[in-house]
């Protein structure tokens, strides 16, 4: 396996980006993302994005976001309608095969033009589940009472897990909650929204976005002083019906972590940090069960998705974040995961490494 | 379309997607669907016995076909549930409810329904509950009202297991219409704001790049060659020529206000240095040609707006064409730097 | 230079594809992908269970209401506990995935892929989906045929090409189409004149020159080399791939002749070691919904001189019978176009063409063959070569 390592990254999330275009967004991160390690898009071997049309309500709306990316002269270049994570595994196949030695990854997401829990129906089963219209925050409360009457978790455990995001998030720009004095106390006085949920516990809706870039062996090294390295990724899917799956699991994120750590020669539950892409406190809960994440890994140090979730782009948010982990010093071993569909129906997980 | 301004002027409109879905369902899904119709619950059967509902046509497991079907019972046991308050806009329900996973006598899988009870306190997992059936079905997902706790479905309104309305009967559902209608917001972004109101105006704005001057109209925030923001504005004439076109015969969708054959062509506005599409009239559709100088027709003052669509069309001028190998997209020579050199 | 591609060796084991037609309507969308993907993996001699990872791709979900399509098909292409993805890049997208199941196979990610492309644009209407509205500007465009014909009328006038050369390229494709029992449209009682009296739709491009909307899937098996030696049937090896992009409108963009499609094909030829594409390649199978994009891209691609490529059209040079560079034996987009599966199309149809097993429209003896796609305002563009040998 070829070592390709993250070595450079930007994020933006706010709660919404009314006023500016998704180019508009993405044409300073891509850019940041670039020049922090002086490469231009023509020393970009490969570029790969994440973005899905319906949240824009534009067929092709990918299109017109590669004018942030300057290309031109053309650029080899592919695109997922998947969250970025994915474009980052994409791209770290690419670096796998040795034809080029840098990526440039990004996606990014514009839910509040319209209503992001409602747009997420259209995800389901076409014939029996989305004409019921099953939204998003009822799918994740039914995977929540799942757990809690399993006796899985407690309402105050998941209380607790809602307090943690939003003190860590602290000091974090890209974090849409962030508090340093919630107690849980607090997170229990508020009111059910989605039974049994609670604001607190699902996860802060954002438009955002986020630019990436990969490099492999002696080039990443050349162009950043401690490289993230990519020792593990891996994704795996579970079945599509809710009914089918065992909704207080999730096996694909628990095998996702089995192959990545087989790749990376140490097991996800020996990181430092964890980033995990949940939309819920329930599965932020379910997923460190799955990771065997115990009390040793600090989980969501910038918060999370809990803090700021922006669609599409939320799992690529986490690979830069646990990286910055890396880079900084902070972790010597990061866990970086991300997830798509319902109630976790996909999970990939990212096993990085500081030398 | 136009849209409105808010209460400090700034632009959005409504934007909806929607569209009546029509969607052939294949023996099992079929198979489910008529069912329905006929008042009944059907799952799928796998070989050692698993019964699937809804009926699904695939075993997770294996990635085998599934063909086997059953009925199942429409009484059953609920797993898990929420409270949906308010109902969603797509749903089938127009009063808060609880959707829950329910599995049904027989089945070993759970499906989700919609519970009709008056509020969450009325729900509860391994609840008893039993189907309640809209009295004219067709084969849909929603020819099940919802769910009502066991022994109170005769209250209402649906009638257990009654005989189809639908017509013809004897035949399998093999379509299901599934209406998708999403609602956005669209707000352009700030620089696209200051060009639709300098339409009001009758003004049409550009973007110029800051790496060679180059003008983009409408401006879009960026040089797409270079992935650099480009915020300079230049206003630009009201004339240019035709770079290219299309004479369209076929119409497109509910665009009654589009009548074919009409002509759509890249407008180069003089000063601009790409094009957009914009119709042409005012002429015979055949002697629309590359080079043909044209100027913009306004819509009347009163009608003016914050749009591009101000501009009713374009029209030829008389003047000489601009000849056809300087006429559309250029090669491009200015430099970097900001030094533009002109066309040879 | 290099010659070959990089990394493990990828071998094509089997091609599944549907009956593509208008309406499918004996069938779900789990039904229409299955179809494809079972056909693909007996004749790859595997099953679901051998199969490591799948790739599918399609065009816009719009098409069919369906967002993220690769959830809800998880369990239908034996996916469960697997890593499936799914790309998307416009009217390429066939290609593009054929190459991201490829790069899976070349970095020795894993040893078989599964890859797929498919749309069941009978679900909606293709000309909606690709006309959504767009507030405060000028929505005139019609569909694809709208953007391209302005284009087309360049060509035109820069190549001084005769006024029927489309049409002959409509007419040849209509007629290979008849020797594939997957194509669409199957007109048997075609005359050229009939070809030339249909309307008009977006000037000049005629209803005759134009692809259909299709419902359909097309699907690929891909293994290692390992794999491919051990394989029973005939195999096809990939020889190179390539993809590139380019942003769109703007200035000293040669709209006719994009810089992307030029660059991507001199990279693939170069990868396979090839010089003369028009003498080493037997079979070439291009994306062409309107028909004069055949001469456009003959010469893009290198096979034929600047505003020349109509000279092949009209001499017959790219007609199965007596040709000596057949194009679109298939019959091409312009006789069956589900978009999302139309790229893997023609990657797979050359594949067929070297494997020997294209049947009745088989290029006698060919043994290198070129799968092309594009996409988006002719922007995004997907290349491979493939061969009867290794490289």
């Amino acid at each position: 396996m070829r070592e390709v390592a993250v070595v450079s990254s930007a994020v933006h999330q706010v709660e919404a980006l009314t006023f500016t275009t998704d180019v508009q967004l993405m044409v300073p991160l891509i850019n940041q993302a670039r020049d922090s390690v002086g490469l231009c898009q023509d020393e970009i071997g490969f570029t790969c994005s994440g973005s899905s049309d319906f949240l824009a309500g534009q067929g092709f709306s990918f299109v017109q976001t590669l004018d942030a990316v300057g290309a031109f002269p053309p650029i080899a270049e592919s695109h997922v309608e998947m969250d970025g994570a994915f474009a980052l595994y994409e791209a770290w196949v690419k670096l796998q095969i040795g034809e080029v030695d840098t990526a440039l990854v990004y996606s990014y997401g514009k839910s509040s033009p319209g209503s992001r829990r409602d747009v997420l129906a259209v995800q389901l089963d076409p014939y029996t589940m989305t004409p019921l219209w099953p939204d998003a925050h009822s799918l994740a409360a039914l995977q929540a009472r799942r757990l809690l009457e399993s006796g899985g978790v407690t309402v105050e455990e998941l209380a607790g897990i809602a307090v943690r995001s939003q003190r860590n998030a602290v000091g974090n720009p890209n974090a849409l909650r962030a508090s340093a004095d919630v107690t849980v106390d607090d997170v229990l006085a508020g009111a059910v929204v989605a039974d049994p949920l609670r604001a607190t516990d699902l996860s802060a809706e954002a438009d955002g976005g986020c630019a990436v870039v990969l490099a492999a062996g002696n080039r990443a090294r050349e162009l950043c002083d401690r490289p993230a390295w990519i020792r593990g990724i891996d994704h795996r899917v579970d079945a599509q019906g809710l009914g089918v799956r065992d909704l207080t699991r999730s096996p694909s994120a628990a095998l996702a972590a089995v192959r990545g750590a087989d790749q990376a020669g140490f097991e996800a539950a020996a990181v430092d940090v964890a980033e995990l892409h949940a939309s819920s406190t329930a599965q932020v809960h379910l997923l460190t069960g799955e990771l065997s994440l115990g009390d040793d890994v600090r989980i969501d140090p910038s918060g999370g998705s809990m803090a700021g979730d922006t669609l599409m782009a939320a799992g690529l948010v986490r690979i830069a974040e646990a990286a910055r982990q890396v880079t900084s010093g902070d972790a010597d071993r990061a866990l970086a995961h991300a997830s798509s569909g319902p109630c976790l129906q996909q999970n990939l997980v990212c096993l990085l490494e500081g030398e | 379309m136009t849209g409105v301004s808010d209460a400090r002027g700034r632009l959005r409109a409504d934007l909806v997607i929607e569209y009546p879905f029509t969607r052939t369902t294949g023996p099992v899904v079929g198979a489910f669907m008529t069912g329905l119709r006929d008042g009944r619950i059907v799952g799928s059967r796998r070989a050692d016995g698993l019964v699937f509902v809804p009926a699904a046509e695939v075993d997770p497991e294996t990635g085998d076909a599934i063909t086997e079907i059953v009925e199942v019972g429409s009484t059953g046991v609920i797993e898990t549930w929420t409270w949906v308050d308010p109902p969603r806009p797509g749903s089938p329900w127009e009063e808060p409810h609880g959707l829950a996973l329910i599995r049904l006598d027989g089945a070993d899988t759970p499906m989700l329904h919609g519970v009709l009870v008056e509020s969450a306190d009325d729900m509860a997992t391994g609840m008893r509950v039993e189907a309640v059936w809209k009295s004219e079905r067709v084969g849909h997902i929603t020819d099940l009202m919802g769910f009502v706790p066991e022994g109170t479905g005769q209250e209402k309104n649906g009638v257990e297991g009654a005989e189809s309305t639908a017509e013809g009967t004897d035949e399998t559902v093999r379509s299901i219409r599934t209406p998708m209608r999403l609602e956005y917001d669209f707000i352009p972004s700030a620089a696209a704001q200051e060009y639709l109101h300098a339409y009001a105006d009758k003004r049409i704005l550009g973007n110029r790049s800051p790496v060679d001057g180059a003008v983009f109209v409408p401006p879009r925030g960026v040089d797409p060659r270079h992935g650099v923001a480009a915020t300079e504005m230049v206003e630009l004439a009201h004339t240019g020529h035709v770079g290219n076109f299309c004479v369209t015969h076929l119409p497109i969708p509910g665009r009654d206000d589009l009548p074919t054959p009409y002509v759509s062509a890249w407008i180069h506005l003089d000063g601009a240095d790409i094009g957009f599409l914009g119709l042409v009239a005012g002429c015979d559709l055949d002697d629309v040609r590359i080079g043909m100088r044209v100027r913009a027709v306004w819509k009347p003052e009163e009608e003016l707006g914050a749009t591009a669509e101000n501009v009713l069309y374009w029209e030829p001028t008389g003047e000489l064409d601009v000849p056809v190998e300087r006429a559309g997209n250029q090669a491009w020579r200015g430099s970097v730097l900001g030094e533009v050199v002109e066309d040879a | 230079m290099t010659v070959g591609s990089l990394g493990e060796l990828t071998a094509v084991l089997g091609v599944g594809q549907t009956r593509y037609q208008s309406t499918r309507g004996d069938v779900s969308i789990a039904g229409l992908v299955r179809e494809a993907a079972l056909r693909a993996l007996e004749d790859a001699s595997c099953t679901w269970a051998d199969i490591d990872a799948v790739v599918i791709g399609k065009a816009p979900d719009f098409f069919e209401g369906l967002m993220m399509p690769e959830l809800f098909l998880a369990d239908a292409l034996g996916c469960v506990g697997k890593p499936i993805l799914r790309v998307h890049t416009a009217g390429s997208v066939g290609g593009s995935t054929a190459l991201v199941a490829t790069s899976l196979i070349q970095g020795r990610i894993h040893r078989r892929v599964l890859t797929l492309g498919f749309e069941k644009q009978s679900e909606s209407n293709a000309t909606w989906a690709l006309s959504l509205p767009q507030p405060f500007s000028v929505s005139i465009n019609a569909g694809a045929g709208g953007y391209f014909s302005p284009i087309i009328r360049r060509y035109m006038a820069r190549s001084g090409a005769p006024e029927l050369i489309g049409c002959m390229v409509a007419f040849k494709d209509r007629r290979h189409a008849l020797r594939n029992p997957y194509a669409h449209l199957h007109q048997p009682d075609l005359t050229f004149d009939q070809v030339v009296d249909a309307p008009m739709l977006w000037d000049p491009i005629r209803f005759s020159e134009t692809c259909p909307s299709s419902d359909g899937a097309c699907a690929m098996v891909l293994g290692d080399e390992a794999i491919g030696d051990a394989a029973d049937g005939p195999v096809a090896w990939v020889h190179g791939t390539a993809t590139r992009s380019e942003a769109n409108n703007f200035p000293g963009r040669d709209e006719v002749n994009p810089q992307a499609s030029r660059d991507c094909a001199v990279d693939v030829f170069s990868q396979a070691g090839i010089t003369d594409p028009r003498s080493e390649i037997d079979a070439v199978e291009m994306y062409v919904p309107f028909s004069w994009y055949e001469p456009m891209w003959l010469e893009s691609l290198g096979f034929a001189e600047l505003d020349r490529g109509w000279q092949m059209v009209e001499d017959g040079s790219t007609d199965i019978d007596g040709g000596d560079l057949p194009v679109n034996c298939s019959g091409g987009v312009l006789s069956s176009n589900p978009i999302g599966a139309s790229g893997m199309i023609r990657f797979a149809e050359a594949a067929l063409q070297v494997r020997g097993m294209a049947g009745d429209h088989q290029v006698d003896g060919a043994r290198r063959a070129f799968g092309h796609a594009y996409g988006g305002g002719a922007q995004y563009f997907a290349m491979w070569v493939v061969g009867a040998d290794k490289p």
